[in-house]
């Protein structure tokens, strides 16, 4: 049985990274991702944390150095958001093509310019074509389950892909809520020792990364693209096996609430999804048939979860907190290209592109926005594809 | 590493790594347009030639002075650069 503590979503993922044992943390501070890594230093500085902290000079060298850690196989985390992610970008991308298990905490930030620090997903969902495993939880519980379980899903052989895992930066970041932490050595025992595919040690010599004529680079693609179908099954027994050790099961790669019997289906990803959850509940209560289908994993894209609970209703509703340019939100967008692939009768389905740039919004808005959408669908008519919900 | 047990369990998918061993890459002196000539009577056997040969091709011993596997240089001349008695000259190919 664990104990509960009280912490932020940032400290929650520290714990996490702990927890789990990392031997490697490379460190560079951004808001609002910048407590993960202090917390973690803590952890070392005090006895509690037998790792190594590397403090480098950049974004693109923490996740460098992350990635040869891994390689030289230790378990091995780093944390940033925003811009520090940007600055990443090419090794987000070695590190899934070079297959190697990490993990890295997203604790998003609004791109900018104009400088903002306030949350929405445009940091996160601009790595949806890197290879990488994209998680991401609703609160600071499920923020400390998705990291453990991100080291069991990224060491996997049948996966051996790195994984994020995303938070909203202070919403989630920077606000306390009571987190239930496992038992150590029962948590050791479900994790197991660090597993990966290869290691450099010296001992021979070994090229990574080397010239390959395009068949076989295109092949490792392939694999990849394989790896991630796999990924599905896998996040889903990690989900089940993390359920018998501690109680939480959120459903793998979707949670559904009020979902079997709705005619209408609201989807979200993030901590909102927890104020749609509370709007839909009062739509409910008023006789409204929504369920709710939160996003846990954007990568792997769980389009056959969101068909079977989509088949047959009249309506959905897709809430995106970051926006495509001159396209539609991305979830939106996936949805649609996944569903296509079953029917070519699609229910309603409305994109609301919100809280861009850390707007907030509220289960008040979610509630006006739910019950707009099915009263116009009720009424025969046909709501717009796209809204860009803005208010000041 | 700080100690935890590793376990590497071979990958199903195909990798980018490659084992580097000699010729892997095929006769790679065949890139050469100007060819590295060492002058043994100005050779000090400094040994900076071979350590500084970016493709390793390049041995010096006591007795006979530096030895250059021409099936695998590729003619950069880093070798003629860092000789301190010039005994190393680029000679074009013809």
């Amino acid at each position: 049985m664990g104990k509960v503590v009280p912490i932020t979503g940032n400290y929650a993922v520290a714990y996490a990274a702990k927890m789990a044992r990392v031997q490697v943390v490379a460190a560079y501070p951004i808001t609002p991702q910048t407590s993960i890594v202090e917390k973690l230093a803590e952890f070392i500085e005090s006895g509690e944390l037998d790792a190594v902290m590397i403090r480098v000079e950049s974004e693109h060298s923490a996740l460098a150095a992350t990635f040869g850690a891994a390689l030289a196989g230790a378990r091995a985390f780093t944390a940033t958001s925003s811009h520090g992610l940007l600055y990443m970008h090419e090794w987000v991308h070695w590190t899934s093509r070079a297959r190697v298990p990490v993990v890295m905490a997203i604790v998003t930030r609004t791109i900018g310019t104009p400088w903002n620090i306030w949350p929405d997903h445009g940091d996160f969902m601009d790595q949806r074509d890197t290879g990488w495993i994209l998680g991401f939880g609703m609160d600071n519980q499920e923020v400390f389950d998705l990291t453990v379980q991100a080291f069991k899903i990224s060491e996997d052989p049948r996966v051996y892909l790195p994984v994020m895992i995303g938070l909203e930066g202070f919403i989630l970041g920077h606000t306390t809520m009571p987190v239930e932490l496992p038992d150590q050595k029962e948590l050791d025992d479900w994790l197991g020792p660090r597993r990966q595919g290869y290691v450099i040690d010296g001992r021979e010599p070994l090229a990574i990364g080397n010239l390959a004529w395009p068949e076989d680079t295109e092949e490792m693609f392939m694999d990849i693209q394989k790896a991630m179908e796999e990924a599905k099954q896998v996040i889903k027994e990690v989900d089940e096996s993390y359920g018998k050790l501690t109680g939480r099961r959120y459903g793998g790669l979707i949670q559904c609430v009020g979902c079997s019997n709705a005619k209408y289906i609201a989807i979200a990803m993030g901590a909102w999804a927890g104020d749609l959850i509370e709007a839909v509940q009062k739509l409910r209560d008023e006789g409204y048939p929504v369920g709710v289908a939160r996003i846990r994993f954007v990568r792997p894209f769980p389009t056959e979860d969101l068909w079977k609970i989509i088949n047959g209703v009249k309506g959905v509703i897709v809430f995106d907190r970051a926006i495509s340019f001159g396209a539609w939100g991305q979830i939106y967008t996936d949805l649609v290209a996944g569903l296509a692939q079953y029917t070519r009768n699609l229910p309603v389905i409305s994109d609301i592109v919100a809280g861009i740039g850390g707007v907030n919004v509220t289960h008040t808005d979610f509630y006006k926005l739910v019950k707009n959408f099915v009263d116009i669908v009720e009424k025969g008519e046909q709501p717009p594809v796209f809204t860009w919900y803005h208010k000041r | 590493m700080v100690g935890q047990d590793l376990i590497i369990e071979p990958i199903n998918y195909r990798v980018p790594l490659s084992r580097p061993k000699k010729g892997v890459a095929g006769k790679t002196g065949f890139w050469r347009t100007e060819k590295p000539v060492v002058d043994k009577e100005k050779c000090v056997k400094c040994w900076l030639c071979e350590i500084y040969c970016p493709v390793d091709v390049i041995r010096v011993e006591p007795e006979t002075g530096p030895t250059i596997d021409y099936d695998y240089c590729k003619g950069c001349g880093v070798c003629s650069n860092v000789c301190p008695s010039g005994a190393i000259t680029m000679v074009p190919e013809e």
